[in-house]
């Protein structure tokens, strides 16, 4: 007993050594590099960095395309994670609790094990992939376009429009692509959530009478609350990101008019378009300070008391 | 009963633990490499004055006017893209080693050219030889600012392959030189020489007895005739790159009021942009989305679904540079009938200064010599291969391209039809060869900046006057920018 508690640190030190150093060589020194980077005028392609102070910041300040993209980055932070949770809460909760079978009081809907299969579907595809198919989804119906064809074919013909083609449908074609692609990854999540909530609880809300909707406000939302703030950071992480999609389906320059920008392509533009890798890097740390921001207070906010089953 | 709060927890650091896992053996599987260049990011690794004194020579001699080393090695690098590899390795390549048979090629293909050899500029150890183009294009006005290119003055001064009494310079399409030169030296070769205009689709023309327009309102007029007969007339590159139809509005401004109306467009000087042949020019351009002549939905289309549908049929006139033939080849190749014709831009008056034949053409697909390269000798010698009659005759058979290389593009058979009416439109215009240089000076200036602008007056979401508002803010916007290196040109 002795003889392992004195060998205890270097015991622990082998352990922790290799891991941290990777760590930090990988993740902590990039991200000091980004901010001292961020302070001056690098073009990328030399060795020679010209230290320029806040420079990088003030022509920020002054970008406007930049605030079309922190705007989008916006909109995707509040309505994405609010889109995809509830529908994902919405369909974990009928696959899992939401039927009335009769021979078992908590199931879920008929045929729920399929649909499974089917929301998980959009998560084993790359974005690459989930860009490409959904530029063909909302191109003109003479270039193949999907949804233009399809509301062409049930008589809809006049609510087509040239989708890619519209500022202002841009950022909400993003939102819309973005949900449909990390919705399943959150039913998976919840509805693991779920089956480990006892049964009894269920019997017991059904014997007094609790219809689906109660059951799942006061029983379901509570039980799995520690998930959801999970899920809900995770999801503001996405969605601060976007960078594949709207890269490959909207173009480096966020579509037309560049309305359809978010800042991960703005960092990209900055650093392989205009060589800026300063400017790129000023943006990125931006971006970390977003991101950190949003992680704090989502996990503020979210706080909840834990509900603790016996 | 464990709780599914504490389960749903565990899960979540399990999925940290592999995570981190991952890292670690990522960590080590890149290993040294990695960690140099996350040194090199901010620690400065190459040196910028190593460069000139140490590259290794040869003899100069007749045969090897720029001292090679006659043994070493020549790193190559081709953008694998449209134009593939197959030139080098089959064309040019053969007609090193059989000069130089002791002199080893070592030749490298790549589709992200920034991808694969910016760490290595970053770094001071390029290679010798890069054709720098594509998608993943290191910016050239950059790379020369940053000194990172090697002057190619001494191969233009160097006897050209085939006659030691011409040099190199004087193989050349006039306009080639400059395209790759700042302040008078050059730094990129561009090899492929591109000849822009409006395409058309010959076998619907002949079919329909329509004539080719020399102007606009003889086009204007043809337009009505096949929008009646239920075709579109034009189409263009769609969300991707409205800017495509900047090269007819430019073009016809510049047939209208002569070349010189493009020097202060290139030079950045405020109201270029408002000149009356340019306002003119653009509200023709408008006018076809007012008559509704663009091919439905193609404001919403990719570039290649919109080119596509003018191959198979679909719409007219098409405005793009004579590598068109070679993008669409797979359309083309779907229907046997059809063939395809270059035509140069209408005149949208009859008093104009410039004659129908004036197109816009110029040398393109730079190939450049880094400063730091092992062996920049070798590079330029390669060029001069390249530079051969054979070597440029062997380029446009496999890639359907002409070339550079004045001697090569003459009394040449070419197979394709497009390119071979768009050689005739070039040798028709004689010295009427005109071209504007901001694209290749201020790249962010045409895209995203002329781009947009230009979509939003193709969509016919803004006026002719709001269009020039917007192009003189762009052309501004850079003018004001102090860290884009400007350049000029007199007319």
């Amino acid at each position: 007993m002795s003889a392992l508690r004195h060998g205890k640190y270097p015991f622990i030190l082998t352990f922790l050594i290799p891991p941290v150093g990777i760590y930090a060589l990988y993740m902590l020194s990039p991200y000091v590099q980004a901010i001292y980077i961020s302070l001056t005028e690098w073009s990328g392609l030399s060795a020679n960095q010209k230290f320029i102070g806040f420079d990088n910041y003030v022509e920020m300040w002054n970008d406007d395309q930049l605030r079309t993209a922190l705007r989008n980055n916006l909109i995707l932070l509040v309505v994405v994670p609010v889109l995809t949770l509830v529908l994902g809460l919405f369909f974990a909760s009928m696959l899992n609790v939401g039927g009335r079978g009769r021979s078992q009081a908590i199931t879920g809907v008929r045929g729920s094990s399929i649909y499974k299969v089917v929301y998980f579907f959009p998560q084993v595809l790359p974005h690459a992939i989930v860009a490409i198919m959904f530029a063909y989804v909302f191109a003109p119906s003479n270039a193949g376009g999907i949804l233009n064809n399809i509301l062409e074919a049930i008589g809809l013909g006049s609510l087509t429009q040239l989708w890619l083609g519209e500022p202002k449908y841009l950022i909400w074609i993003v939102v819309l692509v973005m949900t449909w692609a990390f919705v399943g990854f959150y039913v998976v999540l919840f509805s693991a959530a779920m089956q480990s909530i006892p049964r009894d609880i269920y019997e017991a809300a059904l014997l007094d009478g609790s219809s689906r909707l109660t059951t799942f406000r006061k029983v379901t939302l509570p039980l799995v609350w520690d998930t959801v703030q999970v899920g809900w950071v995770y999801m503001a992480i996405q969605a601060m990101d976007g960078f594949a999609i709207v890269h490959i389906m909207l173009g480096v320059n966020g579509g037309v008019q560049g309305a359809g920008d978010v800042l991960g392509v703005a960092i990209y533009r900055a650093a392989f378009a205009d060589y800026d890798f300063g400017y790129a890097a000023a943006i990125g740390v931006l971006m970390l300070a977003l991101t950190m921001t949003i992680v704090v207070l989502f996990m503020r906010v979210l706080r909840r008391e834990r509900v603790e089953l016996a | 009963m464990s709780s599914s709060i504490e389960r749903s927890t565990a899960g979540m650091s399990s999925d940290r633990r592999t995570f981190l896992q991952r890292m670690a053996i990522t960590g080590v599987a890149l290993g040294p490499g990695a960690a140099f260049l996350s040194s090199c990011a901010t620690g400065g690794g190459g040196d910028d004055e190593e460069g000139g004194g140490s590259e290794p020579t040869g003899d100069v001699s007749e045969d090897n006017p720029l001292g090679m080393p006659e043994d070493g090695t020549v790193e190559i690098y081709i953008f694998d893209g449209g134009f593939g590899d197959a030139y080098a390795t089959d064309v040019h390549q053969p007609i090193f080693s059989e000069k130089w048979p002791d002199v080893t090629i070592d030749h490298n293909a790549a589709v992200d050219i920034a991808g694969e050899l910016q760490a290595r500029f970053v770094a001071g150890d390029p290679p010798d030889f890069v054709n720098n183009s594509g998608d993943g294009q290191l910016d050239g006005g950059q790379l020369i600012t940053d000194g990172q290119l090697h002057s190619l003055e001494e191969l233009l001064d160097a006897p050209s392959w085939d006659d030691p009494a011409t040099p190199v310079r004087d193989t050349l399409i006039p306009g080639t030189v400059e395209m790759g030169a700042r302040d008078g030296e050059m730094f990129a070769l561009n090899y492929a020489f591109t000849v822009f205009g409006l395409w058309y689709n010959k076998t619907l023309l002949d079919e329909n007895g329509w004539t080719v327009p020399t102007t606009w309102q003889q086009m204007m007029d043809l337009c009505a005739e096949i929008k009646a007969a239920g075709i579109a007339p034009w189409v263009y590159q769609g969300v991707t790159a409205p800017r495509y139809m900047n090269w007819p509005l430019l073009t016809m401004a510049a047939k209208l009021a002569g070349p010189e109306i493009l020097v202060p467009i290139d030079n950045l000087e405020e109201g270029a942009w408002g000149h009356e042949a340019i306002r003119e020019s653009a509200a023709a351009i408008r006018s076809l989305k007012e008559n509704d002549y663009f091919l439905k939905g193609v404001e919403g289309m990719e570039f290649r679904d919109a080119q596509g549908l003018w191959a198979r049929g679909k719409a007219v006139f098409c405005p793009s540079g004579s590598w068109l033939e070679n993008e669409e080849a797979d359309a083309i190749g779907e229907d046997p009938t059809f063939e395809m014709a270059m035509m140069p831009q209408p005149l949208l008056s009859e008093d104009a200064v410039m004659p129908i034949e004036t197109v816009r053409a110029t040398a393109g697909e730079p190939y450049i010599v880094p400063a730091d390269a092992k062996n920049p000798r070798g590079g330029m010698e390669y060029m001069r291969a390249m530079l051969s009659v054979e070597g440029a005759r062997g380029f446009t058979d496999t890639v359907t391209s002409l070339t550079s290389v004045a001697e090569a593009n003459q009394g040449v058979e070419i197979q394709a039809p497009g390119l071979s009416s768009a050689k005739d439109a070039l040798n028709a215009a004689g010295d009427n060869v005109i071209n504007w240089m901001y694209p290749t000076w201020y790249p962010t200036m045409e895209n995203p900046g002329i781009d947009q602008a230009t979509g939003a007056l193709l969509r016919a979401d803004i006026t002719v006057d709001e269009w020039v508002q917007q192009c003189e803010k762009v052309a501004a916007d850079i003018r004001k920018d102090d860290s884009i290196v400007k350049q000029t040109r007199e007319g």
